[in-house]
């Protein structure tokens, strides 16, 4: 009965968003207002029937509902019961329904969290809102229903896929997803904002709070994945440029562009149209990126599903959503205009250059990932792009970009006045390049000049992002938490950038072969493969070996490298014996038997690889810190004079 | 505080406008490729199998109705064959029993089981209650000749030659479509009419 009850509840839930859609765009258009408040409770309504419809399917999976066709191939009796919940999202069905439900999450937090707004505006957004849902509660029922079932029922489910069976799983998707919808509210409140054809200051105050809180999740999820990817694939890679990263990483990039250029606009009315472009590339890559990835258009080892019918529709729902936002983009943004002025290095020309630097960094990452693709359409001969082409193509913006940033945070709004900022400036950058120089130069060796350059950047920006918290705790002023949070996430950006660098240009990596006794000597440790012995999990058996390591004769640490075969799908896994030392991950992966008791392995010494989770979780950090500065609480309170009171009737164009 | 507000279009110049349409211009542009990504989507998307169009592996597996006895290629020499790699353990293998037991009737090209990694019993119990659309059942019991023949997950179907020459691979369901459409054209047409 349950998976009927969850696909009834989805049914109703595409109504109430339909009502949620009408009620919100057509009730302020109309000035009805007994239509602008019918938008709460169909958001309320909306929520309760996607939470039953999650609950009706995470209830399959706990009870072993083979009937369910989704269930019988994403699990097993065998599988835990920590694997039976999150294995809802190990395919495409389950991901799609945890996207409506972290939407309907959203979307009554932003009715919750507007309730001070102007009501005519809140309805707009949880308008748009509804027309996302909509959307995407009708492709789910349409092409892509989870509770179909099967007759007769099999005796057993095929298991989830054992990539998927890590701890990493059942935190990164739904953080992720958090982070990709969360770009839907930046979208709402930009298509009220066009909607309505206004656009001011307080706008942009009630609008980076929720654009703020989706970065910090996109750079949390992205850096799980990451994390995920490491620990897990087996082979030590943390950035594989894949299609599925990449989908991730472009709305990211906009994003924080989005979040640079609302400073802009909240702090001096400028970049308006600009805002509201950003806003709506940053979703409608994250919608692309979603679908990127499910509709099978590009080749990747994370799609598991190549169906070209479901593309045709994701194609009409794109274009409906997106095609329409840039329409109506197209049509109000000339009416917005901007008088202020700024000087050149003013910080509104620094986040101009920010804004720039990052659209064309995602863009690069865009034409990267859509190259095969157009090759494809052009009758091309099949073109595969990989780290040769990103690597460069992404440093080329990135790297003017993190030395802007480390001028620009010292610079004013309006007047740069950075003659009288030339003191902390040049200090901090002095300081930043000894320190690069001689971290290059003594402690790794060799002459690496972009390992010098990377080092000395991250350090330049940790060091910038100081001066102004320490300055103002000097002279006894208050540091709000928009400016404490700013300076968190950029010295975590500070870190990130020293960590990439160290692991990039320091990482050392051998696959070697070893019978048992054989001592491997890698970066400085020595390896001694001590001998295998089987293993048996849950739901797979495993060879584990030891591997003994030590540096220069002192004992580190034994390592028990494993290599699963999962008995379901009889599939193999790798998981990697792994000692983090200081901030260096000592890793060993086994590879291939190559008999008579010799294993081909993969030995890595990564150094300072924690800093690269540690560095973004500090950004995500400091963004969630900004949230909750005071000002936004104050503007949301703040009802702007031109806005017509409850019930009072307004002329719309 | 500076509020804008939508205000009668300002006497600006055609290409002031223009500049807001360049967005959408790329947007069309994109959906342009997509769409045609779309549409050769399954030559992308499908994995295609490396023994299509080369010689099936040489294989040799015990009957599932009487274990003692082998059956392989050798057997089918010289005659079209459908391979079928399937398992009771297997919900796409549930759905597609049916369109198997319709192909059985309707044709008289023999549908030879590969019954992958699973129970004797149970298999048996299932081909009883379910109908048995094949000519021969076999076991892989370690799962050596899926390996052999590449198979990636259950089920997939191969169309072979009288040569020994896979012509066809099917990933996933069987249906009367994908028989209709990949499957009947490339049989002689008096296997694939049937009698």
């Amino acid at each position: 009965m349950l998976p009927e009850l969850g696909h009834f509840a989805l049914i109703l839930a595409l109504l109430l968003a339909g009502l949620q859609a009408f009620f919100g765009i057509a009730g302020p258009a109309l000035g009805r207002d007994r239509w602008v408040a019918a938008t709460i409770p169909a958001v309320a309504g909306q929520f309760v029937m996607v939470a039953t419809g999650m609950g009706c399917l995470s209830a399959s999976f706990i009870n072993f509902d083979f009937s369910v066709r989704y269930v019988a191939e994403n699990s097993n009796s065998a599988l835990p019961l920590f694997y039976r919940v999150a294995a809802l999202w190990g395919a495409h069905e389950g991901s799609l329904l945890l996207w409506i439900f972290l939407l309907a999450c959203w979307t009554l937090a932003v009715a919750i969290g507007s309730t001070r707004l102007p009501p005519r505006f809140s309805a707009r957004v949880l308008g748009v809102l509804g027309v996302v849902s909509f959307g995407f509660l009708l492709f789910t029922l349409v092409t892509s229903n989870p509770f179909l079932r099967i007759e007769p029922p099999p005796p057993d489910g095929i298991d989830l896929n054992p990539l998927l069976q890590d701890p990493g799983l059942a935190t990164h998707p739904p953080i992720l997803y958090t982070g990709y919808v969360g770009l839907a509210v930046a979208f709402a409140f930009a298509g009220a904002a066009m909607l309505e054809g206004r656009l001011d200051q307080l706008w942009a105050r009630w609008t980076r709070p929720w654009t703020t809180a989706a970065w910090a999740f996109l750079t949390c999820g992205i850096t799980l994945g990451s994390w995920w990817s490491y620990y897990t694939l087996g082979w030590g890679g943390y950035w594989a440029w894949d299609p599925v990263e990449n989908a991730s990483f472009m709305p990211w990039l906009v994003a924080t562009a989005l979040i640079h250029s609302l400073a802009v606009t909240d702090k001096r009315g400028l970049f308006k149209s600009w805002t509201l472009l950003l806003a709506i590339v940053g979703f409608s890559l994250s919608l692309i990126g979603t679908f990127l990835v499910r509709s099978g258009v590009t080749v990747s080892v994370h799609s598991f599903a190549a169906d070209p019918s479901r593309g045709i529709a994701i194609l009409i729902f794109l274009i409906a959503v997106i095609g329409s936002a840039l329409t109506l983009y197209a049509w109000r943004a000339p009416l917005l205009r901007s008088e202020a002025g700024f000087e050149l290095t003013a910080r509104e020309s620094f986040l101009l250059f920010n804004n720039i630097l990052l659209v064309i960094a995602a863009a690069c990452v865009f034409g990267g990932t859509m190259a095969p693709l157009i090759a494809q359409a052009l009758h091309q001969p099949p073109l595969s792009v990989g780290p040769p082409y990103f690597r460069p193509t992404f440093l080329l913006p990135v790297v003017p970009l993190l030395a802007l940033l480390a001028v620009g945070i010292h610079a004013n709004w309006k007047r740069g006045r950075l003659a009288e900022r030339r003191g902390p400036i040049l200090v901090t950058f002095c300081i930043a390049a000894a320190i690069g120089t001689a971290v290059v130069l003594g402690a790794f060796g060799g002459r690496h000049l972009l390992a010098i350059v990377g080092l000395g950047l991250g350090v330049w920006i940790m060091l910038s992002s100081l001066v102004d918290p320490l300055d103002r705790l000097r002279r006894g002023l208050s540091l709000s938490r928009a400016v404490l949070g700013m300076s968190i996430a950029h010295i975590g950006l500070g870190v990130a950038v020293i960590a990439l660098t160290a692991v990039e240009s320091y990482t050392v990596e051998r696959d070697v072969a070893l019978g048992v006794g054989d001592t491997a000597h890698v970066g400085g440790y020595d390896f001694r493969f001590l001998g295998t012995r089987p293993v048996e999990g849950p739901n797979y058996s495993a060879i584990r070996a030891q591997v003994y390591v030590s540096r220069h004769g002192r004992p580190i640490v034994t390592l028990y490298p494993e290599k699963r075969e999962y008995w379901v799908r009889r599939t193999t896994g790798t998981v990697a014996g792994i000692k983090n030392r200081y901030g260096t991950d000592i890793f060993i992966a086994m590879g291939d038997d190559l008999g008579a008791g010799r294993w081909s392995m993969r030995a890595q010494i990564r150094p300072l690889v924690t800093l690269l989770w540690l560095g973004p979780m500090l950004m995500a950090f400091g963004g969630l810190c900004a949230i909750t500065d005071r000002r936004y609480r104050l503007a949301r309170e703040a009802t702007p004079a031109s806005e017509p009171l409850r019930g009072a009737k307004e002329h719309t164009a | 505080m500076s509020t804008t507000s939508l205000q009668p279009p300002p006497p600006a110049s055609a290409p002031h406008y223009v500049r807001f349409l360049v967005p959408l211009a790329f947007f069309v542009l994109l959906v342009a490729v997509l769409a045609v990504g779309i549409k050769h989507s399954p030559e992308v998307g499908v994995i295609q199998s490396p023994l299509v169009g080369k010689a099936a592996p040489a294989w040799q597996l015990p009957m599932l109705t009487d274990s003692g006895r082998a059956f392989g290629s050798r057997d089918l020499r010289g005659q079209w064959y459908v391979l079928n790699v399937w398992g009771t353990w297997c919900p796409t293998c549930r759905e597609e029993h049916e369109t198997l037991l319709q192909i059985s009737r309707s044709t008289r090209v023999p549908i030879i089981g590969i019954d992958w990694n699973d129970d004797d019993t149970e298999a048996m119990t299932y081909l009883a209650k379910l109908g048995n659309p094949y000519g021969t059942v076999t076991v892989d019991h370690d799962g050596r000749a899926a390996i052999d023949w590449g198979v990636y997950a259950a089920p997939e179907t191969f169309l072979v030659d009288p040569h020994g020459m896979v012509v066809y691979k099917q990933i996933g369901a069987m249906t009367p479509d994908v028989w209709r459409r990949e499957f009947a054209p490339r049989l002689p047409g008096g296997l694939a009419a049937g009698s």
